[in-house]
């Protein structure tokens, strides 16, 4: 079955799952075809490419956060390993 | 395609969508006459709110500015203004102001009409009964859309508004302003975080600047109140939603604006002086929200929902979206245009905005939306300046 969810720009690196999505269940992205990591809710992001510590994560073709770890493909993306910028430069000032 | 809609011209060039007879009550004390007025006669709204009283400085312009606002806009083809006699907001400069627009425009005071609130109620209902049958006689003619003023609204969001309808609002926001038209966004408390993004659209650095300084200033205050508003942004429900910063939940309220330039950021109710996109200060609040945006001219209002909200505002038609299945389902009578289909995949973010598009069509050449045919018309006005009372605490 194909996992249902939709990416915002193309510039993007991550994706919003349109259904909760179970672990281990493959996604079929042009062509691209990855194992999701862990389950994500409905409303909740993966990982389109491997995205480094102190990288950017991409949605609506924009800055979202900073990864706050290494996250592979196929990653839930959330808290728990990205930070907003704006609250980081914030707290810096 | 020559894309057009039918409205009715008013003197001074605008032109409305509605014909609509506004009874503007000056101050808080005569509501009720209002309402009892707008109640006897066809197509007509009172604009019931709680201020007008004891009202000085920025306070009171910011009241005086929005009533003005809603009187004046084209979708109200006349209005009588009602005050009690006493109050410092008064009727008589609140129908000057309101006769600049050349639209009829009469008032009185509670207070000079011998026999109480009947009498004045029953004088209320006399004029209003002639304006409505001038008004009558009005005919539609066709318009472009560089006639329109679009508010772009959101309320009760959830995690899906962001993905489905506020951007399938911003794609009829961009449509609208190619055609001519004119947008504003209100709700600056969801430009958090976005505000580089937001200047980079700034149509020159005086508008950069003043974007930077609303945000800047905003989140000054909150550090000098102590309070630690983005420590606490997005909210426990936003996280659970999957909203992982407050940059992506603010993301998700701009995408209602599109790709457009920003002309300037309005005061609250400030109506714009230029076509295209313009950012509006206000808080957040849907139903203050709503109510600048129709004072500010605005003819119709698309306001996306994720979790369900039936308000609507007497002025301006206000035409829901929601991307949220169960809400389109739970609340499908407050609900005009169903874009759960973006998330169950059955349709695309574009061929959603071509649904919205021929509803916005549709509401503007008369069809009611939800919240006309429900009979809400919300008001409530921002009081957004220092007011000496408001530091007042019992020792």
């Amino acid at each position: 079955m194909n996992v249902k969810f939709i990416i915002m720009n193309t510039r993007d690196n991550c994706a919003t799952a349109l259904e909760d999505i179970d672990q281990g269940e493959e996604v079929d992205y042009n062509g691209k075809k990855f194992k999701i990591n862990q389950s994500i809710p409905l409303g909740h992001k993966f990982a389109l490419n491997d995205i480094k510590q102190e990288k950017y994560v991409i949605k609506y073709g924009q800055r979202i956060g900073i990864a706050t770890e290494d996250i592979k493909l196929g990653d839930w993306i959330h808290t728990h390993n990205i930070i907003s910028y704006y609250l980081k430069e914030l707290l810096n000032q | 395609m020559n894309e057009e809609f039918m409205g009715y011209e008013r003197s001074n060039g605008k032109v409305g969508i509605r014909n609509k007879i506004a009874i503007i009550p000056s101050v808080v004390c005569v509501n009720h006459i209002a309402e009892q007025i707008a109640n006897k006669l066809d197509d007509a709204i009172a604009i019931k709110h709680p201020l007008g009283c004891g009202q000085f400085g920025p306070d009171y312009n910011n009241t005086f500015r929005t009533l003005v606002g809603l009187g004046s806009n084209p979708n109200i083809y006349g209005v009588v203004v009602i005050g009690l006699g006493c109050e410092n907001l008064k009727s008589r400069v609140l129908a000057k102001n309101l006769r600049r627009t050349k639209k009829p425009v009469e008032f009185f005071d509670v207070q000079d009409i011998k026999g109480g609130s009947t009498a004045a109620i029953e004088h209320g209902i006399k004029i209003g009964n002639q304006m409505r049958q001038e008004a009558n006689e009005l005919k539609k003619e066709t318009f472009d859309f560089s006639n329109l003023v679009l508010g772009l609204e959101c309320g009760g969001s959830d995690s899906i508004s962001g993905i489905s309808a506020n951007p399938t609002v911003g794609i009829v926001s961009d449509r609208i302003i190619e055609l001519g038209g004119t947008s504003i966004l209100p709700e600056f408390t969801e430009w958090i975080g976005t505000e580089h993004l937001l200047i980079e659209r700034a149509i020159n650095e005086s508008v950069a600047h003043k974007i930077h300084n609303t945000i800047t200033g905003f989140v000054e205050n909150l550090k000098d109140l102590g309070i630690d508003f983005l420590g606490v942004q997005p909210t426990p429900g936003n996280i659970e939603g999957g909203l992982s910063t407050i940059e992506e939940k603010s993301l998700g309220n701009i995408a209602k604006s599109g790709k457009s330039p920003i002309q300037g950021i309005l005061d609250y109710s400030e109506p714009p002086n230029t076509k295209g996109l313009w950012l509006m200060l206000e808080p957040g609040l849907d139903v203050e929200s709503m109510t600048g945006l129709a004072a500010a001219g605005a003819q119709v209002i698309l306001m996306t929902t994720g979790r369900g909200s039936p308000c609507g505002n007497p002025v301006a038609p206000v035409i829901k979206l929601c991307g949220n299945p169960k809400t389109c389902d739970w609340m499908a009578e407050n609900i005009d245009v169903d874009a759960s289909q973006i998330i169950t995949g059955e349709k695309t973010i574009e061929e959603l905005s071509e649904i919205l598009w021929l509803k916005i069509k549709k509401t503007l050449n008369g069809e009611q939306t939800q919240a006309e045919k429900l009979g809400f018309e919300d008001i409530a006005i921002w009081r957004n300046t220092a007011s000496p009372f408001q530091y007042m605490h019992c020792k």
